[in-house]
This record gives C-alpha cells, structure tokens and sequence, in this order.
C-alpha cells in the first residue's frame, strides 16, 4: 500500500466516520436498526451537488444536507412509531423512495461538479501550513482533506459525546436500553426514537456532502452498502474499545471507520497469485466481515461483560 | 385522592381470545392510603395498576388522580403522578447506564428535558443522599453501570427512583416475587421506611398473605376482575390469613387447584 493510499484511506475513514457514528446512534444507542442510511448518504451529496452547481456557498449545503438527512430519518422513524411497521422495514421503504427522490432533486443520476467551488478551497492557509511541515506538495490535497474531516469529526463527536449526557441524550439512551422503564419516567418515547434516528441521518447526509465536495461528484449509487460499512466501523470500534462510556464508544466508533477504511485499501493492494481483489468485491468482503462478526454474539456480549467486569473491579 | 369508576377492559376484544381483565371496578383511595391487593393469578391485579399508570387505555370509566381526570392522558403524560416498581428487577432501570444517569433520569420526571447535563454536582449530592438511606453502599458507587447491580439492589434502586419526586401514587406490583426471601424482606423494609417516610398513596400487589397483612392499612382481594373484599379500619386489623383463605374458598368453585397453588401463605415475618 502506497503512503497515498493510506492518506487517502484515513481521510476516508474520517469523513465516513461521521455516517458510523450515525449508525452508532441508531444500531447501539436507540436499537433502532435503520437502513435509511443508503439513501440519506448521496441525499447529502445531492443537495450539496445541486446547491454548488446553482453557486451556493458550499458552507451553506452543509446544514441543509443535515436537515435533509433528519427529516428522511424522521419518515423511517414516523413510518415506525407512528404507523406501526417493522423499524427495518420502514427504513427501507425510505431508503428506496429516496432512489426516486435524489434523482428528482439532482434532475439525472449523477452531477459532476469537480471544477466548482467546495469548502476545501476556503483553507489555503491549511495547505501552506501542510508545506511548510515538509510534506511534498503531491499529498497536498489529501492531507487537507484529512486535516478538514478530522476536525470536523472530533466536533462532532464532542457535540454528540454531550448531547448524549443530557436530560434528553439520558431519555434517548434509556429508550434504545428500557423503553418501557423511561416510558415509567414520563418521556414519549416515539418522540425520542423520532430525534434520535433524525439526527443520524442527519449526520449520514452531512458526510454525504462532505464525500460528494472532496470528490467533485454526487452519484445516486453513492450510498449502496453504506450501512454495512457504518456496521462494520461500529463492531470494530467495540470490539477494540468496548461499550463503557459514550466517550469511548464514539472515540471507538471513529476508529473502526478508519481501521475499516484501511483494511479495505490494504485488501485492494494484494496480489494473490493471479487474482486482484477488485473495488466491487468490497461489498462482499464488508458484508462478509459483518456476518461473521454478528455470528458470534456471546463472543461480543463476553467482550462487554469482560470490559463490565474490569472497570467494575477497579472501583 | 384517587377515585376509579365504573373500570372495565377486555383484552383482545371481539375475538375467541376475548378476556374480561376488569369488570367495572369502583375504588375511592385516600391521601397516605397504603393498599395491599391479593388474588389468584389472572385475578386482574397487574392489569388494574396497569391501567391506572395508562398503559393501555380501559374499554370505559374512568381515573382521576388528585382531582385531574387522567383518562385520556397517555402513559408518559402522567408519569409525573406516578411511580411505580415491576415485579421484573430488570425492567425499572436501565442497565447500560449508570446509577447516577437513571437516577437523574427519574429526578426529570414530569420536567422539560432538554439540552442541560443530566447529572451535575448538585444533583449528585442529593442523589448520594437518598441512596445513603438504603445502606447497601451505592452512594459509593454512582458511576457504576446498573447492570452490574444485583436484583434486590436494582430493585432497591428502583423503589428510590419511583418515589424521588414524591409521586401522587406508587404503585408496586409483586416487586419483591423475583427476589430470595432474605432480598425480599430487605426490599420490603426498606419499602416502608419510603413510604412512611414521605407518607405516600401507595397499592402493593403481592401473593403472600402474610405480607399483605402484614403492611397497609387497607385490603382488597381480587377476583376474575373484581373486587371481592375491601377491608380497612377495624375490619382490616381484625383480618387472619386464615380468614383470608376462608374467602378464597368461597369463591373456589371458578377457581382452579392451580391458582390457588400459587397463593404463599408461608413467609419470614416482615
Ligand atoms: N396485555 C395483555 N393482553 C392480553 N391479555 C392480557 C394482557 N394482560 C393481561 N391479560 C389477561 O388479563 C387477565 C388478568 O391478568 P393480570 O392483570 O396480569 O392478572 P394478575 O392478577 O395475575 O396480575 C389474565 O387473564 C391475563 O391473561
Ligand atoms: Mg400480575
């Protein structure tokens, strides 16, 4: 694997770090298995597309993708609570009517837009620093990408590490735990099943219009398999930090994307013999992956239990 | 205090399942009450507490707590009246969230929950303190997870947090069952210590005659949906649990061997 590549496979494990920890929300903290993810992710790159070719400060998508992704995960949510159908089965009835929706909103399948403005042009000063440390000016563009999605990243998971330690993170956290103990305690669960699963594909679509800006491109096939990935991030980060406190979680959620990102780069660079792992073996090898992670829950639940027990002991 | 008219549900209704659970049931209960509810098994005794937290709505009549008639309000809306432990030590907290975190989460009961942190200093304290009472040593352990807790102490645990705000009721339904006597007896001394304490309305379902006798100032036993005896002032002191199976007998004739197999009249003194 080539430095480049590497650069490129953390700055992708960053910026897709921000749909794990969607995912986390969702997966791990609601128990809300929600598939939404595949169509709010290039939902974000859709608007953000659209946005920017129209000459729309590219800051200004960022917001807007974020509240296009939570009103798609308020339908899978309001699909579920309200209307009553399988949670799984809501999301995908959205994932599926947002096929048609991010086509109506880009007007085709795709918009190139790699000669427009981005974010990525307002931070010169960022790329001058990058030279200044002695990086040669070829891993110039990646390392800017990476030094942006990694900030962007820690914020947001600081600004979700809080969130989720408030009366209302407390009341989120409890639903996807004990529903029926917290329903006891006053709050309307529907309600907090319907923000939580919002903001993550909030989140999933503001990652959508950070990936479309760094790659000048926003495709409706963007999004197949991001939740497999999302998954895959998440059990790699519980598998190295466990599940103790949300600020290891979400620290760990960040670093299984980044893990996960890199694996799949090292992956694309074997040579077995003759055979090439090719970019559309990916899915398989993910999905792959997450299946024989899920096969052996009592390994994960002893994995819990065994950091449980530890941190429990060192009281 | 609380005033239930005319009660009524059926579960599974227009259906071969169709089953009367409470059949128009009538109950006045005083400020600082304390009611014991014994009944066989399918009595209606669970469904009764059930559908005074709003659980699920009664097929007609109606509840009013404190002069509010709280029928049409949902489970969540009226939790700020109420409080309320299961027989389940699992299902009254949360386990992957520490003491202090269900805590605070019971301390916002019937508040605004919003953007401010759950758990500060100042509430830490008064936590601590309310968790000195029970003397098992939790006020030491305030970030540990509750799942690492065991049944009497998240039971414990429980009964604390649905009393911290002073409920209008606190309804208890067979919440010491799950647990060894010797867990039980705790849990229930340290039950009337609360609810002396802070002088609550309280309903205990329970199974164990002894006990109901044993706690409240008030009986009622359960039948097929109905109330089949309500003893208070001299008539409850006077009541023996062999008085108590006297009147289980009467009412044998609907009842079959197996449910009265699960009424316990042996148990430690408490
Ligand atoms: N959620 C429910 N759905 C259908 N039937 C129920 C439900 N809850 C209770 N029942 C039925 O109502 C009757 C009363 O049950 P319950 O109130 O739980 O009795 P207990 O006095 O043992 O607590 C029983 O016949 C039970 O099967
Ligand atoms: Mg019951």
């Amino acid at each position: 694997m080539t430095l480049y590549a590497a650069l490129g496979a953390i700055s992708q494990g960053l910026v897709y770090a921000l749909m794990a920890l969607g995912v986390y929300l969702t997966f791990r903290v609601l128990d809300f298995p929600d598939l939404t993810v595949d169509g709010s992710l290039p939902l974000g790159a859709a608007v953000a597309a659209v946005m920017i070719t129209k000459g729309i400060n590219p800051f200004v998508t960022l917001p807007v993708a974020f509240a296009a992704g939570m009103a798609a995960g308020f339908v899978t949510a309001f699909l579920s609570t309200n209307l009553k159908i399988l949670n799984l089965l809501a999301s995908i009835l959205t994932m599926i009517a947002l096929y048609s929706i991010n086509i109506r909103i880009m007007g085709r399948p795709n918009i190139p837009f790699i000669n427009e403005v981005t974010i990525f042009d307002y931070f010169p000063w960022i790329t001058k620093l990058i030279v200044s440390i002695g990086i040669p000016g070829r891993y110039a563009n990646i390392a800017l990408s990476l030094v942006i999605f990694l900030i962007v990243v820690i914020c947001i998971k600081f600004v979700l590490d809080f969130f989720l330690h408030t009366d209302l993170g407390l009341a989120m956290r409890a639903t996807g735990d004990n529903e029926s103990m917290i329903r006891a305690q006053g709050v309307n669960t529907h309600f907090t099943i319907m923000l939580g699963v919002a903001l993550s594909n909030g989140l999933v679509a503001l990652c959508g219009a950070l990936v479309a800006q760094d790659q000048g491109l926003a495709d409706v096939t963007m999004g197949v398999g991001t939740i497999v990935a999302g998954l895959a991030s998440v059990i790699i980060g519980e598998a190295l930090f466990g599940e103790m406190t949300v600020f290891r979680a979400t620290l760990g959620v960040i670093v299984g994307s980044v893990i996960y990102r890199l694996a799949i780069a090292f992956a694309l660079s074997l040579r077995i013999g003759d055979f090439v792992i090719s970019p559309s073996d990916l899915k398989l090898i993910t999905a792959m992956l997450v299946v024989f992670a899920l096969m052996f829950p009592e390994i994960r639940s002893r994995i819990k239990i065994g950091v449980l027990k530890r941190w429990g002991d060192g009281k | 205090m609380i005033k239930i008219r005319n009660l009524r549900k059926t579960f599974n209704i227009d259906s071969v399942n169709e089953n009367l659970a409470i059949d128009k049931v009538d109950l006045n209960i005083k400020k600082s009450d304390f009611i014991t509810v014994i009944g066989s098994n399918g009595a209606g005794k669970s469904t009764l507490l059930n559908l005074i937290a709003g659980v699920y709505p009664p097929n007609s009549g109606k509840i009013v707590i404190d002069g509010l008639d709280v029928t049409p309000l949902k489970e969540h809306s009226r939790a700020k009246f109420i409080g309320r432990v299961f027989q389940d030590p699992m299902m009254g907290t949360a386990a992957s969230m520490t003491i202090e975190e269900n805590f605070s989460m019971a301390h916002s009961r019937g508040k605004m929950r919003g953007l401010k942190i759950g758990v500060n200093k100042k509430k830490r304290e008064l936590f601590r303190s309310h968790l000195k009472l029970l003397g098992l040593g939790l006020e030491d352990r305030l970030k540990d997870k509750v799942g690492l807790l065991s049944g009497g102490q998240r039971q414990s645990l429980t009964l604390l947090m649905a009393t911290l705000n002073e409920p209008k009721v606190l309804l208890l339904d067979e919440h010491t069952a799950a647990l060894d006597p010797k867990t039980a007896q705790q849990v229930m001394e340290i039950t009337k210590m609360i609810v002396t304490k802070y002088k609550l309305t309280t309903i205990m379902v329970t199974h164990n005659m002894t006990q109901a006798l044993a706690i409240g100032n008030r009986l009622i036993m359960m039948h097929q949906g109905k109330i089949i005896l309500d003893a208070k002032g001299a008539d409850r002191d006077k009541l023996t649990v062999d008085a108590l199976l006297n009147e289980f007998q009467k009412v044998r004739g609907s009842l079959t061997d197996k449910s009265l197999l699960s009424i316990n009249t042996v148990t430690p003194k408490c």
